[in-house]
């Protein structure tokens, strides 16, 4: 039995950065939001006993419960895909904050470059350099101009600790607060790095170098270098995340009714609307229908996806046609190509560090390099970071040494504190067979398909990779260390073993309703009273981590959905 | 063994417990000495008996979380051999047995995740392509207590001898048999995957918060230098010297 609540004017599916968002902007503007979020609620008073790796790192404490849905993966389109059946690369977020609690905090914007990828990459090289199966790559519709003001505005409102980057798209103003400190192995880098020329800064951080009052009211205090930051909460709130910003603003005007355990099974539908979405309190099974005049899914990147097709919204994307579009441009991040570093005789403070903390060179991002010579377009952001090395899960040993027994345990002693990464996060750009649409045969708790991955990094992934590899040699040569072990090749796809938590695309955005599921107000072209929000929308991914994008597109969400509510119809002419 | 080489060996044992008391730091006699380091001090000049490690256990210190609740006696020994092999007690300190990693599995297994509640367990178990993860539909408790039993059959095939009577070399050489998947185990489990949980397992009964029944007295964190779950770091980070701090446990949050 499902019972029918009264309709109200926005609901909201997830309470992560983007739901966050747009709930706070809408409920300052008088909109009354159901926020629905499938987990619980949370607060700083949630990680009083934060500091426990175990719980939180390796048994997941702030997750999805797989046990209730997963993805299944195959790595080609003639592969049976499988079950993710516990965690290995894809930790998805779960309660008030979603992943915007666990992050690193590492806040980039995209380069002007990201924007025009396609007409710039032409007029640059030619059309002959973008290959066949890349043919869905595409400029997202809207300019570096166009998206800066909602970048200045998410990183205003997250207190975005920086300096201000040359070869990146110009800025309004400064970040908020001051970059975060310098430790040693961060200066290796930086001295190594400025006598090759380059010209080092400091990764841009929600990690708050200093305390910080927001245009909204809200003030965090500085970070403490705590090192439980990747895979924790912030007990001290220095780290942006949605539930000590945004999400007390929204509930601050009364008007989010914040509902959690509530998860959302499906959209309903008629005459090319949705009416509203099918929910499931998760602890004690009963389902309500919550009609709305907005449906804004804000869901993450995987349900984003598998909502909209298990509610037949939009037309899913066929790899063999390269018709359709919801699951099309799946892109994930290269990060083959880092250079690990040992010392027989430095020890560096390396339990203390911040999940932004690090230091970065931009000469080989996106097309500030030369490409006519190599087979890759796009690049590779290569930094030095200093997370905190946590002891169960970081036992970095000279290459050739088993990983058990006598040499084992003595070698990741003795470098237990006496190495750092010089490593890369590399753009992925989409291949036509590397996509998301519905599993046939594996459902979830409530019977529900699973979302199905199709999945394999490309040529350009491993070319990309291999090139940077010797970059990365050249600046660990520089620093000069005992031994240097660099990782030239890009693997095969691991479900269970590769680490980057980027994923983007399913539901991108664009100029062209036959190539894109949105326009750039993320307003559904099939659809025009559903906004998908999230990294889903990105047509491709970057050489950065994504939240800062999916945090500015959020708020030009919320800027289209106010619009609409007012006028109507599609906002923007095909 | 030469009557020479085995009087070297002696000494080699005794100066390198002495340099790991003084790797780690910590002043002999000050109020941070706990009972484990006070017993290598002990063991260092007598000879290592199980009986005195009983003894330890029955002092006043006696930690009440060393008790079983999942493994019987004899699963318990055969875990404490096989988590010395995978961590061995060397020059730098205690291995996984006196880290009582063995305990810390026993109670794992016991509790939810021994019987994978936040695994995905509907469905059909296909084998898996080798980048898809796992398709066992074996519990974590059921697979341990498998592997168990199967590092005995193997011993026996090999040695004639259970895996705990074994010498070290021949420990190792079973253990890197099931590291490599050439045993199947109940139901047709490569053994490798029991390897991987075994290792995983030791790891963290060596590292995670003693609060779990391992890395007794934090010893663990001391012998690589680190300071459990302290506060904040903001001195420590820019420092260009290396600063060890005594280890802290989540008990001492237990004010906030
Ligand atoms: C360990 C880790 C480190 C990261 N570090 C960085 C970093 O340094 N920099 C960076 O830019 N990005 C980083 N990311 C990625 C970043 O966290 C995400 O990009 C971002 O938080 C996504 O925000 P979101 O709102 O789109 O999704 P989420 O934060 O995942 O929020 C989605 C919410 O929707 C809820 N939900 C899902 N399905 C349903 C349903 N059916 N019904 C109801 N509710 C539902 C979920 O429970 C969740 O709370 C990291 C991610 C992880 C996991
Ligand atoms: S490192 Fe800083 S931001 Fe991260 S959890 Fe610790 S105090 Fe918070």
């Amino acid at each position: 039995m499902v019972t029918k609540l009264p309709k109200v004017p926005v609901v909201v599916v997830g309470m992560g950065w983007a739901g966050g968002i747009v709930s706070a902007e809408l409920t300052k503007a008088g909109i009354n939001v159901v926020g629905l979020e499938r987990g619980k609620d949370r607060t700083t008073a949630d990680y009083t006993m934060g500091h426990d790796e175990l719980r939180y790192q390796h048994r997941q404490e702030l997750m999805q419960d797989l046990s209730k849905e997963t993805i299944t993966y195959r790595n080609t389109v003639s592969g049976k895909a499988l079950p993710m059946r516990h965690y290995g690369t894809f930790i998805v977020g779960d309660g008030v904050g979603g992943a915007g609690s666990h992050w690193n905090g590492q806040t980039y914007r995209f380069l002007p470059y990201d924007f025009e990828i396609r007409t710039k990459t032409i007029e640059r090289y030619g059309i002959e350099k973008i290959p066949a199966w890349m043919e869905g790559l595409n400029d997202w519709g809207l300019t570096y101009n166009e998206m800066e003001p909602y970048y200045d505005t998410f990183e205003k409102m997250a207190g975005i600790s920086g300096e201000t980057v040359e070869l990146w798209g110009k800025r309004t103003n400064p970040y908020p607060t001051p970059p975060l400190v310098k430790t040693p192995l961060m200066k290796e880098f930086e001295k190594a790095a400025t006598s090759l020329g380059y010209k080092p800064f400091v990764i841009p951080a929600a990690n708050l170098s200093e305390s910080y009052t927001n245009p909204d009211g809200i003030s965090r205090g500085a970070c403490q270098y705590c090192a439980y930051c990747e895979n924790f909460g912030c007990e001290y709130g220095a780290k942006g995340d949605p539930a000590v910003t945004v999400i007390p603003v929204a509930k601050q005007t009364g008007k989010l009714e914040l509902r959690t355990h509530s998860n959302v099974l499906e959209l309903t539908k008629s005459g090319g609307k949705a009416n509203g979405v099918i929910y499931v309190d998760m602890l004690t099974g009963e389902k309500f229908e919550q009609p709305a005049d907005v449906v804004v899914v804000a869901s993450y990147v995987f349900n984003n996806a598998r909502l909209l097709l298990n509610s037949g919204i939009g037309t899913p994307y066929d790899p063999k046609t390269g018709k359709g579009t919801i699951g099309k441009n799946y892109c994930y991040q290269v990060t083959a190509g880092g250079s690990q570093l040992f010392f027989e005789d430095r020890e560096f403070n390396l339990y203390g560090g911040a999940g932004a903390l690090g230091i970065e060179i931009g000469e080989y991002m996106g097309d500030n390099f030369d490409h006519a010579k190599v087979d890759f377009i796009h690049g590779a952001g290569i930094r030095s970071t200093q997370y905190g090395d946590r002891p169960i899960a970081v036992n970095r040993v000279p290459a050739g040494t088993p990983n058990w027994g006598a040499e084992f345990k003595e070698k990741s002693i003795k470098y237990a504190n006496s190495n750092f990464p010089v490593k890369t996060q590399g753009a992925s750009l989409p291949h036509k067979e590397n996509y998301l649409d519905l599993d046939p045969e594996f459902k979830d708790e409530f019977g529900y398909p699973l979302l199905r991955m199709t999945y394999e990094y490309t040529d350009n992934d491993r070319a990309l990779g291999k090139y940077m590899s010797t970059i990365t040699r050249k600046i660990a040569e520089e620093i000069g260390a005992d031994i240097i072990d660099t990782n030239e090749e890009q693997g095969p796809f691991n479900v269970n073993k590769d680490s980057n938590t980027h994923n983007t695309g399913g539901v991108i955005m664009g100029s062209d309703p036959e190539k894109s599921a949105l326009n750039t107000y993320l307003q559904m072209w099939e659809a025009e009273n559903v906004f998908v929000v999230g990294a889903s929308a990105f047509p491709h991914n970057s050489c950065f981590n994504p939240t800062g994008t999916l945090g500015a597109l959020s708020y030009r969400a919320a800027e289209g959905i106010q619009k609409y509510l007012k006028e109507g119809g599609i906002l923007v002419k095909a | 063994m030469s009557e020479q080489e085995k009087n070297n060996s002696v000494l080699d044992k005794r100066s390198s417990r002495r340099t790991f008391i003084k790797n780690s730091g910590l002043t002999v006699g000050g109020v941070v000495l706990g009972g484990a380091l006070g017993s290598l001090l002990i063991k260092d000049d007598k000879s290592t008996t199980t009986s005195e490690t009983q003894n330890h256990a029955t002092t006043p210190t006696a930690n009440p979380n060393v008790a079983l609740m999942f493994f019987t006696p004899n699963q318990y020994q055969v875990t404490q051999a096989a988590v010395e092999r995978i961590f061995p007690e060397d020059a730098n300190g205690p291995g996984a047995k006196e880290l009582n990693a063995a305990i810390y599995i026993d109670h794992q297994l016991a509790g939810p995740w021994g019987s994978n509640v936040k695994d995905y367990r509907l469905g059909a178990f296909y084998k898996a392509e080798e980048n898809q993860g796992p398709q066992t539909k074996i519990l974590r408790k059921d697979l341990f207590l498998a592997g168990l039993e199967s590092l005995n059959t193997y011993s026996n095939q090999q040695f004639e001898a259970d895996f705990k009577e074994l010498e070290a070399t021949q420990q190792d050489e079973v253990l890197l048999a099931f590291s490599e998947g050439k045993v199947e185990l109940y139901g047709k489990v490569s053994s490798s995957q029991f390897f991987s949980l075994l290792r995983t397992l030791t790891l963290e009964g060596v590292y995670a918060d003693p609060m779990y029944g391992g890395n007794k007295e934090m010893l663990g964190w001391s012998m690589r230098k680190y300071p459990g779950s302290r506060m904040q770091y903001v001195a420590e980070i820019q420092d260009e010297k290396f600063i060890q701090l005594e280890p802290q446990s989540l008990n001492s949050h237990m004010g906030h």
